[in-house]
């Protein structure tokens, strides 16, 4: 229970108070709608339609500022560092960014629902008393139309056309209708691309509808122009609702009660959402100034299994362990920026990645730098980043357990060359002395290259004589018949017939209790 | 782009008009809206097109994620045959079916949205895609090889007992070197 509460206790905190804020939101403007004196009349043509359209939108506008902010990945950079003085804690918060994002997607899609549905209510209530539908006060709250001494409440002016047709007419010719209408295709196009399946399989798909995003807040900037939900202004001589209502035919005539006058309300969405805007077409721009800076080949290596390294060098780039670049390659597409973790040291003057074909723009990239010349240039490249939470903190404890699946095992490469760097200048902020390292995965097929860098590392440490200073298990889950008696045959011999390292593999899956427990067993406090 | 099936797309969207459709018929019947008899007629639509777009079609390539129960659903829109295999088929019902929904502002939406999605099956069509239904796969054990089958009848030929007995008196003739380690220590 306390290693729920330290693991994800931050985390629930922050979903509280996001919560927190959208029900008060919903419920402040609900009841602002349905109590304030000012909407009387516009309640007497809606009923409980208006607060319900209202509350929602209100929740809208928060959560549409609050959507952009966790994709702007440099800004996040830019925090992760700055709170490298705050605790860890906040730090991870940033690392679940596109958690954060989906949800308050979901969020906007819900109240979307709801602000549509509601309105559907309005505009046939508005409709009816504009045919004559409602009550004697309905139908003289509409006749109030925009002249000289009258301002209208009912937006819904038109009587001319099949009533049928006319709530559509009206939401294709005003402000409020048309962006509306727009504004929520755009959306559920954005959603139904973004659907896991989408996204995992043709990225293109989901990447270029997402841009959608652009039309739905232009659309919803506009929104609110047209100023239709209406409230009733103060007029001299006073209204008098209470009074006035039952004589809706002595309007103008008797001195208690001059002709109500209307105004809609200043539209307040361009004021939650021009922030994030800026700052989300700041974060485009850094991208785009990243892209053009220039980068350098050092050394371009076809590992086995289809892997390519690429080491390159770019001006005033700083790296932390276990960090992730973007990667374009205008020759192959101009507008594909494709993620992958870095594999070398801050200490070294390069940076470098592996990159394994999985895919068009790895397969082409991975032939384009088959062709290049030994020693030459390859082809343009635009790198963005670094971002990712720096996994500097393995270095502040004694005894480290390092535990990499599958893929997941890239940035360990990192590390391992960083302790390793650490170790040999006999860094004073290194105070590791022992490191586990696990590695499951299903098949080391792909992973050849990091098998290498482990059998370099165990070489330089025993002769260093520190053969202990790192203890590696690899388990294979991937394992069958036939390996079982490829493993039977040689049993005997010095090093492991898969990796070619001193260490054995191991098969299937670790029982870590077992693992925990002989790690208490040689680490005594 | 090379790899695109648009009809996992077009799906996706109309299964999201179906329910979108659905839900403008069902606030139109609800509500008692003008012209509610096409809300009735967008509630039928859209469950009619949630049943159908419900099963995920199999992949071309790569491995296909079923939807939670779609097994059933498979079933069904299997029974139809090439109506159901073919998405020209589909793009033109989907755009017949969105029509109605044109002329009530409840269901407009819905209208739209199956409108794209006959689109975007249109698309899929050209490029010759069509349904493939998601069965689940059968055991196939390997054909056992034709040898097992048939064990010899008979030992295999060997000298007389007397002949195979080791001749004591003869130590020589009798001795023979192992051809593959019998200890335990090798």
């Amino acid at each position: 229970m306390a290693n729920c509460i330290v693991n994800y206790g931050f985390s629930a905190f922050i979903l509280f108070v996001w919560m927190a804020i959208n029900i008060f939101l919903f419920v402040y403007f609900y009841f602002f709608y349905d109590l304030g004196p000012q909407f009387f009349y516009t309640r007497h043509l809606l009923g409980s339609a208006l607060p319900w359209a209202r509350a929602p939108a209100a929740v809208l506008n928060f959560n549409c500022m609050l959507i952009l902010l966790p994709v702007c990945r440099n800004l996040l950079s830019l925090l992760r560092g700055s709170f490298v003085r705050c605790s860890r804690t906040m730090r991870k918060q940033l690392d679940k960014n596109l958690t954060f994002h989906k949800l308050v997607a979901y969020t906007i899609a819900l109240m979307t629902a709801v602000h549509t549905i509601a309105h559907l209510f309005n505009l046939e209530r508005f409709n009816n008393s504009r045919q004559g539908l409602g009550d004697e006060l309905s139908a003289a709250l509409s006749e109030l139309a925009d002249t000289e001494n009258t301002t209208y409440l009912n937006p819904v002016r038109i009587t001319n056309l099949d009533p049928q047709q006319i709530p559509t007419y009206f939401a294709f010719t005003t402000i409020a209708g048309l962006t509306g209408v727009v504004i929520t295709l755009a959306l559920i196009l954005i959603v139904t691309s973004s659907m896991e399946v989408i996204r995992r399989s043709y990225f293109e798909v989901f990447w270029y509808t997402h841009h959608l995003f652009i039309v739905f807040f232009a659309g919803l900037v506009f929104h609110g122009a047209g100023r239709i939900v209406r409230s009733q202004q103060r007029t001299n001589p006073p209204h008098n609702t209470t009074f006035c209502k039952d004589r809706p035919d002595d309007w103008g005539r008797i001195p208690e009660c001059p002709i109500p006058q209307f105004a809609g309300g200043f539209p307040q969405t361009w004021m939650y959402v021009i922030g994030p805007m800026v700052i989300y077409l700041c974060e485009r721009l850094v991208r785009f100034i990243r892209y053009m800076q220039r980068v350098r080949y050092k050394k371009i290596v076809m590992r086995p299994s289809k892997v390519l390294e690429l080491q390159l060098i770019k001006n005033g780039f700083k790296m932390d362990v276990g960090q992730y670049v973007f990667v374009n390659c205008p020759a192959i597409s101009q507008l594909e920026w494709h993620p992958f973790t870095m594999t070398s040291a801050p200490e070294e003057d390069f940076f470098s990645v592996h990159i394994r074909s999985a895919g068009d723009w790895t397969d082409k990239l991975i032939e384009i730098m088959k062709k290049v010349p030994e020693g030459a240039e390859g082809p343009k490249l635009g790198v963005d980043g670094p971002f990712g939470t720096a996994s500097e903190d393995v270095f502040d404890y004694e005894v480290s357990m390092l535990i990499g699946a599958g893929i997941g095992v890239t940035p360990f490469a990192s590390i391992l060359k960083s302790i390793w760097y650490k170790f040999k200048d006999s860094d004073p902020k290194l105070r590791t002395r022992k490191i586990y390292f696990y590695w499951l995965c299903r098949e080391t097929h792909a992973f050849e290259w990091f098998a290498d860098l482990l059998q370099v590392l165990e070489k330089e440490m025993e002769e260093r004589g520190m053969g202990d200073f790192l203890t590696y298990k690899l388990y294979l889950t991937g394992w069958d018949q036939s390996h079982a008696t490829h493993v039977m045959v040689h049993f005997d011999k010095d090093t492991d017939v898969v990796t070619g390292l001193k260490q054995k593999t191991h098969y299937g899956r670790p029982i870590w209790d077992k693992e925990f427990e002989q790690v208490r067993i040689e680490n005594p406090t | 782009m090379g790899k695109i099936e648009w009809a996992m797309w077009a799906n996706e969207q109309a299964l999201a008009s179906g329910l979108i459709l659905l839900t403008g018929g069902i606030v139109g019947v609800a509500g008692q809206f003008r012209g509610w008899q096409f809300a009735a007629y967008a509630v039928a639509a859209g469950v009619f097109v949630c049943l159908l777009e419900y099963p995920r079609s199999k992949r071309a390539k790569g491995t296909s994620v079923e939807r939670t129960g779609q097994y059933c659903f498979t079933v069904c829109v299997k029974a139809f045959g090439p109506l159901t295999r073919n998405y020209y088929v589909r793009a033109f019902l989907h755009a017949a079916i969105c029509v109605p929904g044109g002329f009530m502002l409840a269901t407009v939406l819905g209208c739209v949205c199956l409108g794209i999605a006959s689109l975007i099956y249109l698309a899929a069509a050209i490029r010759g895609e069509h349904w493939e239904p998601i069965l689940p796969r059968k055991e196939t054990r390997k054909p056992v090889a034709e040898s097992i089958k048939n064990p010899p009848q008979n030992p295999p030929p060997r000298p007389p007992p007397e002949m195979r007995r080791k001749q004591a008196g003869d130590l020589e003739k009798s001795a023979y070197d192992n051809p593959m380690s019998v200890t335990d220590d090798e």
